[in-house]
């Protein structure tokens, strides 16, 4: 029985590092599958639909652990080379949540109204320029929410990886039980860093929201003031719903 | 990669094992997600001030933490606490507590999609609290919200192999004992793999099914 | 107004029988500016236009009129390319919309085809469709810039001409979000009229305003038609701004144009017997 001492917190310290590079680096991947699938789903050839189709399902279809797992132990044994543990498990949450996100990414596509598309048709804009600059500016601001959410799944996610032995946050945690022989400590204060993280993650998509909205020329949207009722909810509330369907945002 | 169909067939029966502790574990937490969830959700809306407050902050950290970290909570610090629970009753209390943090948010946004008359009129009616809830308010919400809920089923599903780090034997588990055992990791974890897509697949569809039903 | 704006007008189609087509204006087929040859539109197994020819000459304004159903917004987004036609050609200025000649064959037309055909037409739509995430000044100088190769600085010059034009030069600045249905269907004209467009496409652009906010947008629209060379094709209901700007008012029903004329005529002394019913209806 011992108190965790500042070698310790530095164990933890490294690894709360670790787990948000993970968290960062595997955001990036997982938005530009999130992007590229959920648009090729909207894209008017049938083979393109169908392809992003089949990714979506298995991928949503796979649990993220075993993913990781086969990452790290079966691709290895095909491939003759051994992933660098990091990249394999970035590979495994960006490709599982980038899954999720091109559904986000579809819905919110799909929800710009036709009228938005027949006007830069009229208007004579080749189908990139219509689609990077009347349709994704208006779609954007519809995502971050969902995203926000995925967000934070993909950094409880990380958490994972740990068990595959790269030394995360949770990772640390189980070393430094093992120092101090006491389990509740530490179990606390990682999770309390989780919680902080993801705090942290919400106020700053909310910025971005905000910051999207305003540029689609919505205004500062109407919002209530923060209350400790509030960190999280009043989004949730509505994503709750639309993130656990399987069909889309809206339909 | 070399693939040989035979350590499949030797692992297929240690499969079907996990798979009925994978059943049984998700059966089991989905019961408690679905109970804790509209105690959470109710607990909420009716609550004593005293109550709401606490609730919201415990789901909300709940919601907002890793499930493999909680995992570990309860199997590391419970029997420091002097609470030892079988590795089954581990996971299940994990995975059960974790959604019904999910739930919680389903209910609430399937009782407050209870247009407001339908309160009025059970108060007109002199109906006492439980049973506003009980047959007036619920039945309602629930019917609007099974799709989301079976949704977050499969989302258990999916968490299911994290249980294994506890301890529970479910088909993770299965394909690494199997693999330590025999060195065929390659076809046991491929074969659990496959079969997470196999019975998640139609299960959203048939939710997707049911959504559009219900939507109708 | 010239008598022969509108006149019945004899061709022969490739079999050689006699027909008669609808014809707005006067000239050969060389400066024709729109043609409909035996254009079908189906949705599903409801027809909407059935074998339709027609043609119109520069600088002509037409007006489509008839019972909802009867194919007119179709026309329109059939040369908006908005929609393909199932059977027959649409030519725009001598060329096939649907098609190009790609080493001497005739091959369905490709993106590039389509957009230097698309070059010609200009839309305004029943719902605005303004771009809501950009200002009105935006909304204008977009396509000119993307489109067209205008340098920004001459777009945003050309674009205050059309908003001073509409009246709405001091509102360049705002969003569309903030501007009543009026001004937004004005601020939707200009953004058609920057493109330059030999054809103005009217969509039953006052079926979504307020009754006190239609005259504004018609007023605008006759000045358009007055001081302009540009042609227009005008889906609309109001009947008395089709008589004061038509050169020609074609009555669709189930897909075919049953009776074309002067405005004076279709309005005064109609032939058919369903024009005289929907005319009674309407008025």
């Amino acid at each position: 029985m011992s108190e965790i001492t500042p070698g310790l917190w530095e164990i933890l310290l490294d690894g709360v590092w670790i787990t948000l590079q993970l968290t960062f680096l595997s955001a990036a991947l997982a938005a530009a599958v999130a992007f590229v699938t959920g648009l090729a789903r909207l894209n008017r050839l049938r083979i393109v639909r169908f392809a992003a189709g089949v990714y979506f399902e298995v991928f949503r279809g796979t649990s993220a652990l075993i993913l990781m797992f086969w990452l790290f132990f079966v691709l290895p044994l095909g491939l003759g080379w051994q992933l660098e543990p990091m990249w394999a498990a970035v590979l495994a949450l960006g490709l599982s949540y980038g899954a999720y996100g091109s559904e986000v990414v579809r819905g919110a596509v799909a929800a710009v109204p036709r009228g938005q598309h027949e006007a830069g048709v009229a208007l004579n804009l080749p189908p990139g320029q219509r689609l990077w600059r009347i349709v994704l500016p208006q779609a954007w601001p519809e995502m971050i929410p969902p995203f926000n959410n995925l967000l934070i799944e993909l950094l409880k996610g990380t958490a994972l990886v740990s068990v595959m032995g790269v030394s995360d946050l949770a990772f640390g945690a189980a070393l430094v039980r093992n120092a101090t022989g006491q389990s509740a400590p530490v179990y606390t204060v990682i999770l309390l860093v989780y919680f902080v993280i993801a705090f942290a993650m919400t106020r700053g998509m909310r910025v971005l929201e905000r910051r999207a909205r305003a540029g689609a020329g919505e205004g500062p949207p109407r919002r209530a003031a923060l209350s400790p009722r509030r960190l999280f909810a009043p989004r949730r509330r509505a994503a709750a719903a639309a993130a656990a369907s399987s069909g889309g945002e809206r339909r | 990669m070399n693939w040989d169909w035979s350590a499949v067939d030797a692992f297929l029966p240690r499969l079907a094992d996990g798979l009925l502790v994978t059943a049984q574990a998700l059966a089991l937490s989905a019961l408690l997600a679905f109970g804790l969830g509209l105690v959470w959700a109710v607990a909420q809306r009716s609550g004593p001030a005293l109550v709401r407050g606490p609730v919201a902050v415990f789901t909300e950290f709940i919601r907002n933490t890793p499930l493999l970290v909680q995992l570990f909570f309860l199997y590391y610090v419970l029997p420091e606490w002097g609470l030892t629970l079988s590795a089954m009753v581990t996971g299940v209390v994990g995975l059960g507590l974790h959604y019904s943090t999910y739930t919680a948010e389903v209910y609430r946004a399937g009782i407050e999609g209870v247009p407001r008359g339908q309160w009025e009129a059970a108060t007109a009616l002199s109906l006492s609290r439980g049973r506003t809830w009980g047959v007036v308010i619920l039945p309602q919400a629930i019917r609007r919200v099974a799709p989301a809920l079976g949704n977050y089923v499969i989302a258990m599903l999916k968490d299911t192999p994290m249980l294994f780090v506890v301890g529970v034997m479910e088909m993770l588990g299965e394909a690494r004992q199997f693999s330590s055992e025999t060195f065929l990791t390659v076809e046991a974890v491929t074969v659990v793999g496959i079969a997470f897509i196999l019975l998640s697949c139609p299960a959203s569809f048939l939710m997707r099914t049911l959504e559009r039903r219900l939507a109708r | 107004m010239p008598a022969d704006t509108a006149n019945a007008y004899t061709d022969t189609d490739a079999g050689g029988r006699a027909q008669g087509r609808a014809t707005v204006g006067t000239g050969t087929t060389a400066d024709e500016l729109i043609r409909f040859d035996r254009v079908t539109k189906r949705f599903g197994s409801n027809t909407v236009l059935d074998s339709l020819d027609f043609r119109v000459f520069p600088k002509k304004h037409v007006t489509l009129i008839g019972p909802s159903g009867s194919g007119k917004t179709t026309i329109l987004r059939l040369l908006m390319t908005l929609l393909k036609p199932d059977e027959g050609t649409i030519t725009v200025d001598g060329t096939p919309l649907s098609h190009e000649e790609r080493n001497g064959k005739l091959v369905p037309a490709g993106e590039k085809h389509v957009r230097e055909v698309r070059k010609n037409m200009g839309m305004v739509f029943q719902q605005f469709n303004l771009f809501p995430h950009m200002s009105v000044l935006r909304n204008i100088t977009e396509a000119p810039v993307q489109v067209l190769g205008m340098s920004r600085d001459e777009a945003a010059e050309r674009a205050l001409e059309l908003l001073d034009m509409v009246g709405l030069k001091d509102r360049s600045d705002t969003y569309p979000g903030r501007l009543s249905g009026g001004q937004q269907q004005r601020v939707a004209i200009a953004r058609a009229l920057a493109m330059r467009p030999k054809v103005l496409l009217l969509d039953e652009v006052t079926s979504a305003l307020d009754p006190e906010l239609v005259a504004g947008v018609l007023d605008l629209l006759r000045d358009i038609a007055r001081t302009t060379d540009i042609t227009m094709l005008c889906v609309t209901h109001e009947m008395s701004f089709a008589r004061d700007i038509s050169d020609c008012v074609m009555m669709f029903d189930e897909g075919k144009v049953i009776e074309f004329g002067h405005p004076e005529k279709m309005f005064g002394d109609p032939e058919q017997e369903r024009t005289r019913e929907f005319l009674s209806a309407v008025l």
